[in-house]
């Protein structure tokens, strides 16, 4: 093995405190841009869950539908138009909407319905933990997610409760379905949701379609499209992508995310550079030395190099070890940090590309050396 | 006659601008065989260190030329000088200039590894020339843990090891004690006889001029005078030559 990997670590572990130094620009690097990612992502699979856990292959939608919880409505009527067309197994409407929730206390909070034919199975509460979500389908009854226990002021299974007025009755309780806006979900039979939300009966928030089994999903689109000329037909992905899109991009809350993880790669970069170039100045003597025994310049750029491989690797071990830590901490938070493989991968690369570039100066440094200077006395 | 390893012809060198210029060497001819220890004495300013950086490859001359191995140095850019340095040259530092965190084996096998060459061969070749130089027992030892002469018998060990025809040696003993002299001379004059070396010395140090086979004297940037070092060697033996 050559002795340049020798030569790196001995040079980066010979003056301790810079070493922890450069590590801990590194790790608070790495650590900021995986929180904001980790948000970033977090985010976009929480504004998506509705859509994600809806078994729909296309949503009619009222025109220009910003994200579920868009408060437009459409004509219900439109079921009978899509559910004519070939290719089409099923149309579920869907009513959405914020209500009040009264607490036994008299105290009011916001809830979020999601109300659907419970029948067709086609979008009801998953992770299902207490209680039976066939009983929703009884007038007065709502299935919560147990992490708004005390949001909603209750404790249990058949705990009571007020919407607009009406007296509800919990029968199932989900683990996990939290909202990004920490507006509990209220889960509700169709007819309930209209009641909750004030919704007529010919108007719904949106119709979930499924395709029979071997249709093409693209034509089966084009020709509900056709049926439904002042209304929106997407597809689940373009449904996901859009409601993305809005509440990531549209409020300026992905910018958000992303200018800080842009902030933190600076600032990592800026510290390995700083840490690197002034190593590089204090070992001039010995790569002048290394010049004047003949060394070809890429000798010594692979010894600045494996510094900064060395750098970027282990900051990055300790860094994903915080990442997790983070992960486990958040995970039942309103806003869990996800980091996926493809995130560790990414910020992995992201890693050696800050550590490799800030070694630019130090090689340029390094560039200029005089081998003669070794003769200097 | 022995074969010539390094050839200088009408070397000049000029330093600095304007006020400030300075002729370092004003037209050397010289000539570096092989089994041949050369000194090369001269007072400070003399232009000793300028015709080594010369002839070692590491300042290009205003004029004349350079050959190294047959090679020229003229018009060859830095990576081709360094090139040349690498697969013919061995130099030795006055202040050694060995590498604080390496032990002496791996400073030795540094110059193995600069020339692609690595792994248990290069560690088996640093240890002989370790022991070459004596030094077997200290090859896991850090510079920081070495006297000054062992310290340069590692710095000679390294400038061997790759097996160089020519070794540059500037002021090799001027730093050292009169056995640690005695002894690195006896290693470099070693290198020329034994092993057919060409060994240029830099020097002001008198001490050493027995073990030459040739003395050049250089002042005011030109050579004026050559001796052979036999008849110098019969006034003063070795063991003498150290106080």
């Amino acid at each position: 093995m050559s002795l340049v990997l020798t030569l790196a670590s001995r040079n980066l572990f010979h003056d301790r405190l810079r070493f922890v130094a450069t590590l801990v620009g590194i790790v608070f690097s790495v650590v900021l841009v995986m929180i904001q990612m980790g948000l970033f992502l977090g985010f976009g699979r929480m504004v998506t869950t509705m859509i994600d856990h809806a078994s729909a292959d296309l949503w009619v939608l009222p025109k220009g539908a910003k994200c579920f919880e868009d408060p437009s409505l459409l004509d219900a009527n439109l079921r009978d138009k899509v559910a004519s067309v070939d290719g089409v197994a099923s149309v579920v409407p869907l009513v959405i909407g914020f209500s009040d929730w009264r607490l036994e206390s008299g105290e009011v909070t916001p809830v979020f319905i999601v109300g659907a034919d419970l029948r067709d199975r086609t979008l009801q509460p998953w992770n299902v933990v207490e209680g039976d979500v066939r009983a929703l389908s009884q007038a007065g009854t709502v299935a919560v997610d147990r992490s708004y226990f005390e949001r909603l002021g209750i404790s249990k299974i058949g705990s009571t409760a007020e919407i607009r007025g009406r007296r509800v009755k919990v029968v199932a309780l989900t683990d996990g379905i939290r909202s990004f806006t920490t507006t509990p979900y209220v889960f509700v039979d169709l007819k309930n949701a209209r009641n909750y939300t004030g919704t007529f009966p010919e108007r719904a928030s949106s119709l979930l379609v499924r395709v029979k089994p071997g249709a093409d999903r693209a034509s089966v689109l084009q020709a509900v499209q056709a049926k439904v000329t002042d209304a929106e037909v997407l597809t689940s992905a373009e449904f996901r992508s859009r409601s993305r899109s809005f509440w990531l991009f549209g409020t300026g809350a992905g910018a958000a995310l992303f200018a800080g993880a842009i902030l933190g790669v600076i600032v990592g970069t800026v510290i390995v550079a700083q840490t690197l170039y002034s190593s590089t100045k204090d070992h001039l003597s010995e790569f002048a030395t290394l010049r004047a025994m003949g060394s070809s310049n890429s000798y010594i750029y692979a010894v600045i190099i494996y510094q900064a491989l060395l750098n970027a690797v282990i900051g990055f071990i300790i860094a994903a070890a915080i990442g997790w830590v983070v992960v486990e901490v958040t995970a039942k938070s309103a806003l869990p940090i996800v980091i996926t493989p493809w995130l560790i991968a990414g910020l992995f690369v992201l890693t050696v590309i800050m550590c490799v570039a800030s070694a630019i100066g130090a090689i340029v440094r390094v560039v200029r050396i005089d081998p003669a200077t070794v003769f200097m006395r | 006659m022995s074969e010539i390893i390094v050839e200088a012809k009408d070397i000049k060198k000029t330093l600095g601008r304007g006020a400030g210029e300075v002729q370092a060497l004003r037209g050397i001819d010289l000539s570096l065989r092989r089994g041949e220890l050369t000194l090369l004495m001269g007072p400070s300013g003399s232009g000793k260190t300028t015709l080594l950086l010369i002839l070692g490859c590491m300042l290009a001359p205003s004029s004349g030329t350079a050959t190294v191995c047959g090679t020229s140095t003229s018009s060859v850019d830095t990576e081709g000088l360094a090139k040349i340095r690498r697969d013919h040259i061995g130099f030795v530092f006055q202040t050694y200039h060995l590498f604080p965190t390496l032990t002496a084996a791996q400073n030795v096998q540094l110059a193995l590894d600069i020339r692609g060459e690595h792994g248990r061969r290069a560690a088996k070749k640093a240890r002989e020339a370790l022991t070459m130089v004596g030094l077997e027992q200290k090859s896991d030892t850090l510079p920081g843990e070495l006297s000054g002469g062992e310290q340069q018998r590692v710095a000679i060990a390294r400038a061997f090891v790759a097996n160089p025809s020519v070794i540059l040696a500037d002021e090799p003993t001027a730093a050292l004690d009169g056995e640690n002299g005695r002894t690195i001379m006896r290693i470099l004059a070693d290198a020329a006889h034994d092993r057919n070396r060409a060994v240029l010395v830099v020097t002001h140090d008198p001490r050493i001029v027995p073990f030459a086979d040739r003395i050049l004297d250089i002042e005011d940037g030109r050579l004026v005078g050559e001796q052979r070092g036999g008849s110098e060697q019969a006034r003063m033996p070795k063991a003498a030559a150290f106080p």
